[in-house]
């Protein structure tokens, strides 16, 4: 059966696209009781929220995909910073509300683009997370256009804020379509998604709200490349000590 | 002979209906809900920063789930109160600067810290107990607002506390350790969670006033036996002991009876010399502060827009 052939290949698919929800839940935790006004904590929670529940069906198929009995948890407390396998754009620290709505801006976009074309996906889980999500994903952009029309458009400092939360963003912007064997397998057999395909739709919203929002586009001096083979920033580490340590306090125990 | 409106206010409020925000008020009917409902949202919004100490290290993805919906449930209720409370003619930005210049109150529990992953349980099962007790007569509060937000807040409550037991009680019969966890979060935040309705009856200069208003409908200390009569077999359940040594069951009355309250914490803590006063406060004001520049960048977009299409109109 091409299914047991491929699961393996599925495992670590699933992985990556729940490790990237799941990472950008913690960053996006760490703004509830900080953020600029209470509408905000509640939208940012509630994003989180989205994708942590994205990240709980997607690393809990990765482990029966993988079949060595892991649960969710396992995956998501008991490995080590090599053995993530996220973009490293959503490691980003959240810095302030501009560079929080440039990732938020730029991860959304991206991820809107991919569920949307795996919800067809032949394979039925993945379809039926990506069917989900890209409800929530459709809000998540939405909410970060919102913001970076209002911060490129409305005070200087707002503007020279946002503008410099892009360029602190961009370097990790082409890892998004960065697409390797795995996925080009994936996608030739309808499974997965090969990002590459979505590197222009991406560009056209992105540039569009850019230029609504009198925003320029930032030319990345260097390019971050190597999350989905486990290389990640410094700051990588430091989140999942914070995410793991108490799990990793009392082995084996029930939460 | 026509009624003046405050023999209308005053048998509106005799006869259990709602005063609406149109209607005419005494101005210290109006006063007394401003500086509660105020209390009651700046509590909710304070109250995120110990709960929200633990989002980021909750021990799995579904306490994470957990814990996160209910911080944020926590921000909406501090939504709900700020917008009940501008029905009385105050406005959100107000209140916050009141609240950070330490004009207004906040529920003196949550100077206390979160120390242990056990304190989610506590602060669930215990403090949001407390609230629920506290909060259920003024879903009958005359006026109508408030009691319409404490509807929806108290359902959302209940499922707090059910969150908090449960944790408690997967801890309390777990490992040793998660077991020793457990019964020291309660030991913390037991007394404190007693202090939450208030001083002793003798001691609570304000009561009256608003038991005639029909704001409140219980004393302190009824609400603070009823809490401890519906918590201690709970705690039974739980396999976790209320660190008071003089608790018992009064056999004749069915009441717990507890020991004495340490009021001189109470009044030291409510005065700001709690362990958490300054830093609940700082952490506020620094949230605040930076993020003034999102909230100018809105409103000059708002302008800009609001300018641009009157210019095209």
């Amino acid at each position: 059966m091409s299914d047991t052939l491929l699961a393996p290949d599925v495992a670590t698919y699933a992985l990556r696209l729940g490790d990237d929800a799941l990472v950008l839940a913690q960053r996006l935790g760490e703004w509830v009781a900080n953020a600029p006004q209470l509408e905000e904590d509640v939208a940012l929670a509630n994003i989180a929220l989205d994708l942590l529940g994205q990240a709980r069906s997607l690393l809990t198929y990765a482990g029966a995909s993988e079949g060595q009995g892991r649960t969710e948890d396992d995956l998501a407390f008991l490995r080590d910073e090599r053995a993530f396998v996220n973009v490293t754009m959503v490691e980003i620290a959240n810095g302030d509300f501009g560079v929080t709505m440039a990732r938020q801006l730029c991860f959304s976009t991206y991820q809107l683009g991919l569920y949307d074309v795996l919800r067809a996906s032949s394979d039925e889980t993945l379809a039926g997370v990506a069917g989900k999500a890209v409800k929530e994903v459709a809000y998540h952009r939405d909410h970060a256009t919102q913001w970076v029309l209002r911060l490129g458009d409305g005070t200087d400092e707002s503007h020279n804020r946002m503008q410099a939360g892009l360029e602190r963003v961009w370097p990790h912007v082409d890892e998004l379509f960065e697409a390797d064997d795995l996925e080009r397998r994936l996608s030739a057999t309808g499974v997965g998604v090969d990002t590459s395909t979505l590197r222009a739709p991406w560009d056209a919203y992105v540039d569009g709200v850019l230029a609504r929002a009198g925003l320029t586009r930032p030319d990345a001096s260097w390019l971050a490349a190597g999350g989905r083979r486990g290389l990640h920033t410094e700051a990588f580490g430091h989140l999942l000590a914070e995410m793991q340590h108490l799990h990793r306090s009392h082995p084996g125990a029930s939460w | 002979m026509t009624p003046t409106p405050e023999q209308d206010f005053d048998a509106l409020v005799e006869s259990d209906q709602r005063v609406e925000p149109r209607d005419w008020m005494p101005e210290g009917y109006r006063k007394t809900l401003v500086r509660q409902i105020a209390q009651h949202a700046h509590s909710e919004i304070i109250g995120m920063q110990p709960e929200g100490n633990w989002i980021g290290r909750a021990p799995s993805l579904r306490r994470k789930a957990i814990l996160l919906a209910k911080v944020q449930d926590e921000a909406g209720h501090g939504l709900y109160l700020y917008s009940a409370a501008e029905t009385l003619g105050v406005d959100r930005s107000e209140l916050l600067d009141l609240l950070h210049a330490g004009k207004q109150r906040y529920s003196s529990i949550f100077n206390y810290p979160t120390l242990t992953w056990a304190d989610m349980g506590a602060i669930g099962w215990l403090v949001d107990g407390a609230a629920i007790v506290n909060q259920v007569p003024i879903c009958r509060c005359s006026y109508g607002p408030y009691a319409r937000a404490m509807v929806r807040i108290c359902k959302e409550e209940s499922f707090h506390q059910r969150q908090g037991f449960e944790i408690l009680h997967t801890l309390s019969h777990g490992t040793p350790a998660q077991h020793e966890m457990a019964q020291d979060a309660v030991n913390r935040w037991w007394w404190p969670s007693l202090m939450m309705f208030g001083p002793p009856d003798d001691q609570s200069p304000n009561s009256a006033q608003s038991m005639a208003w029909r704001i409140k409908r219980f004393s302190n200390d009824e609400l603070r036996q009823k809490f401890v009569d519906m918590t201690v077999p709970q705690s039974q359940v739980l396999g976790l002991t209320p660190p008071d040594p003089d608790l018992h069951l009064d056999e004749e009355t069915g009441h717990w009876r507890f020991g004495e309250i340490d009021w001189s914490e109470f009044f030291a803590v409510l005065k700001g010399d709690g362990p958490c006063n300054q830093d609940r406060i700082e952490h506020r004001r620094r949230a605040h502060d930076e993020g003034a520049w999102v909230r100018d960048a809105a409103s000059a977009y708002a302008e800009k827009h609001r300018a641009r299409s009157e210019g095209v109109a």
